[in-house]
């Protein structure tokens, strides 16, 4: 760890970033905090409404039920990434002209454009031309995402297992990489099993970088929004309507412009606050 | 090479690869031939929807406007960020550990949330429909993560490097760009690679904040599907080449995508 020098002069060195996220940030942040305490019945005029559009989307049925899809959803594809990436890195040979090959191949599905994704596994799901849903419907499944909310919600988890796995494979491949081989070969020696290099030699390695990946995917999950909107439409119903389909079908759909903005400061202080006790927690453990 | 051990690596590429062949094999098939029925490879072989897209100026600008903001983006992300990730890296400021966590609660904010007042500070400034919007916008959360990324790197370099040259009599700026930028081109590298990657995948505020003169490629075929009906193939075709940008960019940097995170500190 390098020992730092204390030099106030370096907040010149950072001023360019701080004015371009603040141009980007404390603007439009004010704005929805604006919007947050008013009433507007357009033509700009605008009354002071305190609170109450808080409490309305606090006690509002309808942001209690995407809060909870959004956090089931969020909980599902974590605990199918996570481990489903680390068990293919553990997989994945250390050397070797392929590896590089392999890489290329597994990081395609992050280049691609969200609706991309959403309209490639719409075509490759649909129950009469997809690929997938023929297959599906040929086992004698009554398979049909448009249809079924639990069909739907399979598809949307497939479909973000399929694009963010990669993303934790790696990771983990990074930090299995950093591992020096005199690590394996004193294992070996010692004569550990195969868990035990696991839970002594790999994992203690790739905590780091595991702490990475939740806390992204963690904060990527929870403002999804292209995939399945693309995919599903929020659809069958309200199935797949997570927290950010919500707000923009109330912001731009409905123009309830002060429940969107007090629904969004709500959404955006529980990503703060989940991401803040993850890490919190995760450093306390590293203390001890 | 033993079978075993490509085994989990290599079924996991198939699972990759079939929604990628299905969009593929769609993008070659005629849209009556992907109504009239289902087949694992095109029965008439067809290049048209290709060349449909390669024809029309809709939809081949499409393509050069998403590039030129991503490619905006990436520039000015990456700039901005090296001073204050090497201001991050090396000395102790006031505030320094508030603005560094300040600045990851932007990556942290859904663009959902953003849309509507980028749409309105945007036009306010006279920016709306140009690649300016978009790649500022896109600021929001690349620079954090391109600081994030380039601390990690710098902070591997060791701070002797620094000492000694100012000692030779460098100033700051020469010996930033002479000598310590050549030492973290992979970090450069890696940072640019995830610059260009979220930004060339968001569509949301990309969309928000165009009409006509700089609609990305994302909201070309999002507003195809609506106006012109079903026309699949046209759709998989486009769909198809949005791949080939970001293929490319990964084999360039394919040494370094897995160090990327793994450098940056948590």
């Amino acid at each position: 760890m390098i020992t730092k020098t204390r030099n106030q002069k370096a907040w010149f060195l950072v001023l360019p970033v701080i004015l371009l996220v603040a141009f980007n940030a404390i603007i439009p942040l004010m704005t929805v905090v604006n919007y947050s305490v008013q009433e507007t019945f357009g033509d700009n005029l605008f009354f002071w409404e305190g609170v109450r559009w808080f409490e309305e989307v606090l006690h509002s049925p309808r942001f209690h039920e995407a809060l909870v899809r959004q956090l089931t959803f969020t909980g599902i594809i974590l605990l199918i990434e996570i481990p489903l990436g680390v068990m293919i890195a553990l997989q994945m040979p250390r050397s070797g002209p392929w590896v590089s090959v392999c890489l290329v191949l597994m990081a395609l599905p992050l280049l691609i454009p969200w609706n991309v994704v959403g309209a490639m596994w719409n075509i490759f799901a649909l129950p009469d031309i997809g690929l997938l849903g023929r297959v599906l419907n040929a086992t004698g499944l009554d398979y049909n995402f448009t249809r079924d909310p639990l069909a739907a919600w399979v598809t949307v988890i497939l479909m973000d297992v399929w694009h963010w796995t990669s993303l934790v494979v790696l990771l983990a491949y990074a930090g299995l990489s950093s591992i020096p081989d005199a690590y394996y070969q004193a294992a070996r020696i010692d004569g550990a099993s195969r868990w035990a290099i696991f839970r002594y030699i790999q994992l203690p390695k790739m905590k780091r970088v595991l702490t990475i990946a939740v806390l992204l995917r963690f904060m990527d999950s929870f403002m999804i929004y292209t995939e399945p909107f693309v995919l599903t439409g929020g659809g069958p119903g309200n199935a797949t309507t997570f927290l950010s389909i919500d707000l923009v079908k109330t912001a731009l759909g409905q123009f309830d412009l002060g429940p969107a903005a007090a629904m969004s400061l709500i959404y955006f202080l529980i990503i703060l606050l989940l991401s803040w006790l993850f890490y919190t927690l995760t450093m306390r453990n590293e203390g001890h | 090479m033993s079978i075993r051990k490509w085994l989990v690596p290599g079924l996991y590429i198939l699972f990759l690869m079939l929604p990628i062949y299905w969009l593929l094999n769609m993008s070659f098939k005629t849209t009556n031939e992907i109504l009239g029925g289902f087949s694992l490879w095109p029965q008439e072989f067809t290049t048209e929807n290709y060349v449909a897209i390669f024809t029309d100026p809709t939809w081949y600008n499409g393509y050069i406007n998403s590039l030129i903001y991503v490619l905006i983006n990436t520039v000015i992300s990456v700039s901005v960020a090296l001073p204050a990730a090497y201001a991050f890296s090396r000395y102790r400021f006031l505030g320094d550990k508030h603005l560094f966590f300040w600045l990851l609660t932007n990556r942290m904010a859904p663009p959902a949330v953003f849309a509507l007042p980028f749409f309105q500070l945007y036009s306010a400034v006279g920016l709306f429909d140009t690649y300016w919007a978009v790649a500022l916008a896109h600021c929001l959360f690349n620079i954090p993560l391109a600081v994030w990324i380039l601390e990690g790197f710098m902070s591997g370099v060791p701070k002797e490097l620094d000492e000694t040259a100012y000692v030779d009599g460098y100033s700051f700026w020469h010996f930033f760009g002479r000598i310590f930028i050549p030492t973290i081109t992979a970090g450069i590298g890696v940072a640019a690679f995830f610059c260009f990657m979220f930004s060339w995948v968001e569509l949301l505020l990309a969309k928000t904040l165009t009409s006509v003169a700089a609609k990305p490629i994302a909201a070309t075929m999002t507003r195809t599907a609506s106006s012109s009906g079903y026309e699949l193939g046209l759709l998989a075709a486009a769909g198809a080449l949005t791949i080939i940008p970001g293929a490319i960019v990964i084999w360039f940097v394919r040494n370094y995508i897995a160090k990327g995170f793994a450098l940056g500190r948590v």
